[in-house]
């Protein structure tokens, strides 16, 4: 008994489920007006950082001014704007900070080369770390004073 | 002794970093538009239906576009400062009224015409300065947000100071606090004036 009301709640959640993801479907199809345009303005909001909620792209994102600048690009794109123009737009009203590929300049040279340095950092202690040791490793193991002590030791040891 | 300094002198150097990125707000993007001319635009006036502002109007004077709105609850906090403020200086604030009607959550705008949205824009931000005080000396209507996005507004409200040849100066983000006020844009106004 109690297995089968299980089953049934189950059952009806599942329902559920699917109606809300069928509903979503619905809800979503009339952005897509022209399947080319959107395409592209797609492409290019994931590009962008939407500035009010800014772990989001602006293809994302639910923000009100997410919603504006895909509006706004999507007029951009109808009207013949290349996609270098639509990203030139966005980056002199909001900064290279809505490029999430920023561009390489004086400014943002540590941006792109602060990974490579560490990276040479890193590499570089690893390299003086084998070095030392490989070192270490070829001196002898005991030299002629310390084998005498042992051997010195050992005999005394032995009864 | 020696082989833990520098381990340790290299984690001073990140919590240095660290502490130096925790003072800095993320949310401040620089604005490329300090030091570019103003984005021009033609709005209609709150007050007076049948003019129109644009930036040009004010060529020759140095002025603060002040982007605001009724559903925006740091305005509310910022507006007794701008009342104070316009009382006892003659410098112009210009107020942008931004998203008015479409930018309240509360109402659908879809379902609006234009004209009962720019009607219901007018009632709205008229009522709020009614209410509130009303510091500007002229307000024009965004109503689509349009203008805002060549202003690069992203958080409302925002402050621009902008000097005579009409070339943007500074731009607050956020409301303008005392602090920000008499540290940042009076003295900053001030020179301006000058030139």
């Amino acid at each position: 008994m109690i297995n089968a009301n299980r089953t049934i709640t189950l059952i009806v959640a599942l329902a559920f489920a699917l109606c809300g993801a069928f509903a979503q479907a619905k809800e979503a199809a009339p952005l897509a007006a022209d399947e080319a345009v959107e395409k592209r303005m797609v492409a290019i909001s994931e590009e962008l950082r939407c500035l009010v909620c800014q772990n989001e792209s602006l293809s994302g994102s639910h923000a009100e001014l997410a919603q504006d600048l895909r509006r706004e690009i999507r007029k951009m794109i109808s009207d013949g704007k290349t996609d270098t123009e639509i990203l030139d737009f966005m980056v002199a009203r909001y900064g290279d900070f809505v490029r999430y590929r920023p561009p390489v300049k004086p400014t943002t040279w540590l941006l792109w080369g602060g990974p490579f340095l560490l990276m040479a950092g890193g590499l570089a202690a690893l390299i003086a770390f084998l070095r030392r040791r490989a070192k270490e490793d070829a001196a002898p193991v005991l030299s002629e004073e310390e084998h005498r002590r042992a051997a010195a030791l050992l005999d005394q040891s032995n009864p | 002794m020696k082989r833990f300094l520098i381990p340790l002198a290299a984690f001073f150097v990140l919590v240095i970093f660290l502490a130096i990125g925790l003072t800095r707000d993320p949310r401040e993007v620089p604005s490329p538009l300090v030091g570019k001319p103003t984005p021009m635009f033609q709005l209609q006036q709150l007050a007076n239906a049948d003019k129109s502002f644009s930036p040009k109007d004010m060529q020759g004077k140095v002025w603060l576009l002040n982007v605001w709105s009724s559903w925006c609850v740091s305005c509310r906090a910022e507006h007794p400062l701008l009342v104070a403020f316009a009382r006892q200086s003659n410098l112009p604030i210009v107020g942008l009224s931004y998203k008015e009607v479409r930018g309240d959550s509360e109402i659908d705008a879809g379902k609006l015409s234009p004209d009962d949205e720019l009607k219901l824009t007018r009632r709205r931000a008229s009522a709020w300065l009614a209410a509130r005080g009303d510091p500007y000396a002229v307000v024009a209507l965004d109503i689509d947000g349009r203008v805002g996005i060549d202003y690069g507004v992203y958080g409302v409200p925002e402050t621009y100071v902008i000097d005579k040849a009409g070339v943007i100066r500074y731009k607050q983000i956020g409301p303008i606090t005392p602090d920000a006020l008499d540290k940042n844009i009076l003295p900053l106004v001030k020179e301006l004036e000058k030139s």
